[in-house]
């Protein structure tokens, strides 16, 4: 008896050192998330050695996915189009929590002090708010608008200092300016922005919150410092024009690239990138691309442009040098290129083909391709390090 | 068909979605021959990824409207072509008719209409 007493415990301290010295103990800031849209799953990467490290299933529709991170860059939670909002804990790659919050949604943001998690909603149209931890419901804030209280779908959701949230209402012209610093959404409505707002960015500082207009030419600025001034229309010229080309795909204006002077803007309908100003926001001048440009990306140094493009000329990447303002060098990564994503200081950028089936990893000063990584349609691609940016 | 005339008038109206279905499978069938088994499956993709973009991937909706057969069976088919052709101004639906043949819509609208592979 007095033998069992004793080893017990003896055995017991063992096996659990021996689970811990079997186990990995390793960082999060070179892992990241690439989504996987037709198959509903996520495969977990890490770009130190550039390697997939294991794939999370059943995450629903995940057409338009979006990923979120925690502030300790320990959790994903990844936004799907069918209204499911999954907490994945890419450390052990398993869902910590998942719950459908609405019919059909768009995108989401994590507020800056990450305990609040958003989700902008096409159906029903509104924003939600979580508990990061737990996932449980903060505040729901539908976007009626209107006599008849109808709701709009929400787009260019973006989290912003002070714990704030911004957001666009597409079917309504309206901002909404939503403060959790109380615990409780303070709305404050901006109306008759402009027709159609169809996407939102802030500034990596912060400070402004630029949205798109499909309905008409031009931007609508809010300088989230004077939030009290209203909004601001610039580039009057910024849009499809008078002549309505087609849009094969909407631009994304997360994307914008930001150097020192200037923002370099994808044209709407045209197949070139917009070279602002971005002190008085006067294009400087435009430069011809492939195709109708759909994310225009900066290098993290600012020195390049990335920039890929919407159907049927989906197949080409190019790359802008900022400072000569011209195309240096297109690339032909595979059949449907959708997203581009930098690591943490820009040495190789990981690209997706979704139709070609790889994510192709490109060294940025040589453009080598350095790795293939094989995936299943492959669209979004979201590292770490988006935990500690503003608007990421 | 012709049999029809003799029936009772519910008969006939739970006639009407077989016949529906008929056509629309035979319909199907005769677009198969015009378009190549590869260009069917690039079709195929393209309604999926690329429509799914904006309509979502099960077609469930998105920015624009669902496109489910449940969505459709009270909307005209040629107003769909037309639509997918010459798009809807005022909305982000661009002309697909810069891209796709008359054939190509035509079929994408059957395979919509009688419920898409997903």
């Amino acid at each position: 008896m007095m033998f069992f007493i004793k080893t017990i415990p003896v055995i017991f301290f063992f096996s659990l050192l021996g689970a811990c010295s079997s186990m990995h103990l390793r960082g999060t800031g070179d892992l990241g998330v690439v989504i996987e849209r037709a198959s509903g799953s996520i495969q977990i990467v890490e770009t130190t050695n550039k390697t997939a490290l294991s794939r999370v299933v059943g995450l629903g529709d995940l057409s338009h996915a979006s990923v979120v991170y925690s502030r300790d860059e320990r959790y994903a939670y990844v936004f799907g189009r069918d209204g499911g909002l999954t907490k994945i804990n890419i450390l052990s790659s398993k869902i910590t929590k998942r719950i459908i919050q609405s019919g059909n949604s768009i995108g989401g943001a994590i507020s800056q002090d990450g305990k609040q998690v958003a989700v902008s909603n096409y159906k029903p149209g509104g924003v939600k708010i979580f508990d990061s931890n737990t996932l449980e419901l903060i505040a729901d804030i539908p976007a009626t608008y209107g006599s008849e209280n109808k709701q709009s779908k929400v787009v260019g959701l973006v989290d912003a200092p002070g714990q704030r949230f911004v957001f666009s209402l597409y079917d309504a012209d309206e901002i909404w300016l939503a403060d959790l610093a109380s615990g409780k959404p303070v709305i404050t409505k901006y109306k008759n922005i402009g027709r159609q707002p169809y996407d939102g960015l802030i500034t990596p500082d912060g400070r402004y919150y630029i949205a798109g207009l499909f309905g008409e030419d031009g931007l609508v600025v809010l300088d989230l410092w004077y939030p009290e001034k209203g909004v601001k229309r610039i580039l009057d010229n910024y849009g499809r024009g008078s002549k309505k080309m087609p849009v094969y795909k909407m631009p994304h204006l997360e994307g914008w690239a930001m150097t020192e002077n200037y923002a370099f803007l994808p044209a709407v309908g045209r197949n070139t990138v917009l070279v602002v100003n971005r002190r008085n926001w006067k294009q400087v001048t435009s430069i011809a691309v492939h195709g109708q440009p759909v994310f225009v990306m900066a290098r993290p140094d600012g020195r390049q442009v990335w920039v890929n493009f919407a159907y049927p000329r989906n197949d080409t990447v190019q790359v802008i040098d900022t400072d000569k303002l011209k195309v240096i060098k297109t690339l032909k990564p595979g059949k449907a290129i959708l997203h581009m994503e930098f690591t943490p200081r820009g040495e190789q950028v990981w690209v997706s083909a979704r139709d070609a089936g790889k994510v192709t990893i490109y060294d940025t000063e040589n453009f080598n391709s350095v790795a293939t990584l094989p995936m299943n349609k492959p669209s979004g691609i979201f590292f770490t390090h988006r935990a500690h940016r503003i608007g990421l | 068909m012709v049999n029809h005339h003799h029936t009772g008038i519910v008969l006939k109206l739970l006639l009407i979605p077989m016949v529906l279905v008929y056509f629309s499978s035979g319909y199907a069938a005769e677009e198969i021959s015009n378009i190549s088994v590869q260009r069917q499956a690039e079709l195929q993709n393209l309604l999926i990824q690329d429509c799914g973009s904006c309509h979502g991937m099960t077609l469930k909706g998105g920015l624009g409207p669902a496109l489910t057969t449940d969505a459709l069976k009270n909307k005209s088919r040629k107003m769909i072509e037309v639509t997918i052709a010459l798009g809807r101004p005022g909305t982000p639906m661009p002309p697909w008719n810069r891209i796709l043949t008359k054939e190509e819509i035509h079929w994408i609208v059957n395979i919509l209409y009688t419920g898409v592979r997903l």
